[in-house]
């Protein structure tokens, strides 16, 4: 039985002072990234058909790697702060929400970090 | 997880039909939800065919109507029958707004009503405001200063000071905002919503206020605050041609604009 007055279960635990960071970052890499997908996808329009070392000398020119990094982090990135919305919208289970939120987080810094030492395994020739 | 199908004692069963005496040519037909506590029976929705000749030309007016001389175990609530008061916010036509100031002309065909969405509904048309209030009274809805007033005059305000309120203060705290508002709908435990935020926004807005940055520090919350997604359902049904969405947005710019 819940006794506390209304009030009191509206303010809860109070203001966790915090989202604004991902608020403002959620917005930065949505910008990023406008630019980028456009530069990625009409490159990867015009490498249509290349062979592999076209596309291996391609990614190894500096600024493509540069821009390609950005990308990859930023989307990753961005990609993480909106899963964590809609975890945290829709799963209202505590447990159910924090494992989602953590599995998503492991997930995206592996398949962030395995895009990224691709893209510099190809640039570092190793 | 978010619940997307009404529990079982929730859903809505066919009800009662009243129909026009015969002969009457302008009718309309109001689809009510209906819904008595008391009974353990599941909510249903009557048909309420009535002359429109017989009635006034909003909906609030054909509500009365039905309550007068159909079936007077209708319940809503209303007042002042201006749209100033707020209390008859219903659904009607499937848009959240105040049945006293829309006009049953506005609909083609029969029109649905039904309570404010995805509130607990205490009887018929009249929704549970507890929690909604309770949200209203946490933001601190009060002038909050540290410099006493003036011994011999009130605190003064620019008239371009002023200007800052429009659009803010002429809210009555319907619900219609909050209650279209989807991410109020999964999350209203924690979720201000856009009523509320709109309120908070009023008091941040005023030049004569002086806790400021304690009103943000106090909206600066995942929940509370940032479960705005811009939806825009709350600028769309307010009845007083509001916009909630822009004093959330004012919100978000001003705590973004302290950190940077």
């Amino acid at each position: 039985m819940n006794l506390r007055t209304p009030l009191a279960n509206t303010r809860g635990l109070g203001s966790a002072k915090q989202g604004t960071e991902h608020f403002w970052h959620q917005r930065l890499t949505a910008v990023v990234l406008v630019p980028l997908t456009l530069w990625l996808t009409t490159s990867l329009f015009m490498l249509n058909a290349s062979d592999h070392n076209t596309i291996l000398t391609w990614i190894n020119s500096p600024p493509n790697t540069v821009l390609l990094l950005v990308f990859i982090i930023s989307a990753f990135y961005h990609g993480q702060l909106g899963v964590r919305v809609v975890i945290e919208d829709y799963i209202h289970s505590e447990w159910q929400k924090i494992s989602c939120l953590i599995l998503v987080n492991i997930l995206v810094v592996l398949a962030g970090l395995v895009s990224v030492l691709a893209v510099l395994k190809i640039f570092l020739g190793i | 997880m978010a619940e997307f199908t009404l529990p079982k004692n929730s859903k809505i069963k066919k009800g009662k039909t009243y129909s026009a005496a015969e002969g009457v040519k302008n009718k309309k037909t109001f689809k009510v939800y209906r819904w008595e506590p008391d009974s353990g029976e599941n909510p249903r929705v009557d048909s309420y065919e009535i002359n429109l000749d017989n009635c006034g030309p909003m909906v609030l007016d054909a509500l009365i109507y039905i309550k007068n001389d159909i079936d007077p175990t209708l319940t809503f609530r209303r007042s002042c029958r201006e749209g100033i008061c707020g209390s008859c916010a219903m659904n009607i036509n499937g848009t959240n707004t105040l049945a006293c100031t829309k006009y049953i002309s506005d609909s083609n065909g029969d029109i649905p009503v039904y309570p404010l969405p995805h509130m607990e509904v205490q009887k018929d048309l009249v929704p549970d405001m507890t929690h909604f209030y309770a949200q209203y009274a946490s933001i601190k809805p009060w002038i909050q200063t540290q410099t006493p007033p003036p011994p011999d005059k009130e605190r003064l305000q620019s008239k371009e000071d002023r200007e800052q309120l429009d659009g803010l203060y002429e809210c009555i705290l319907c619900a219609c905002c909050s209650t279209s508002c989807p991410s109020y709908w999964w999350n209203s435990d924690r979720y201000l919503g856009p009523a509320i935020l709109l309120q908070a926004y009023r008091w941040i807005a005023d030049s004569r206020d002086e806790n400021t940055g304690e009103r943000l520090d106090d909206l600066e919350d995942p929940f509370k605050l940032y479960r705005c997604h811009t939806i825009m359902n709350c600028t769309n049904t307010c009845p007083k041609g509001l916009n909630p969405a822009k004093s959330i947005a004012e919100i978000k710019k001003l705590l973004v604009s302290r950190t940077i």
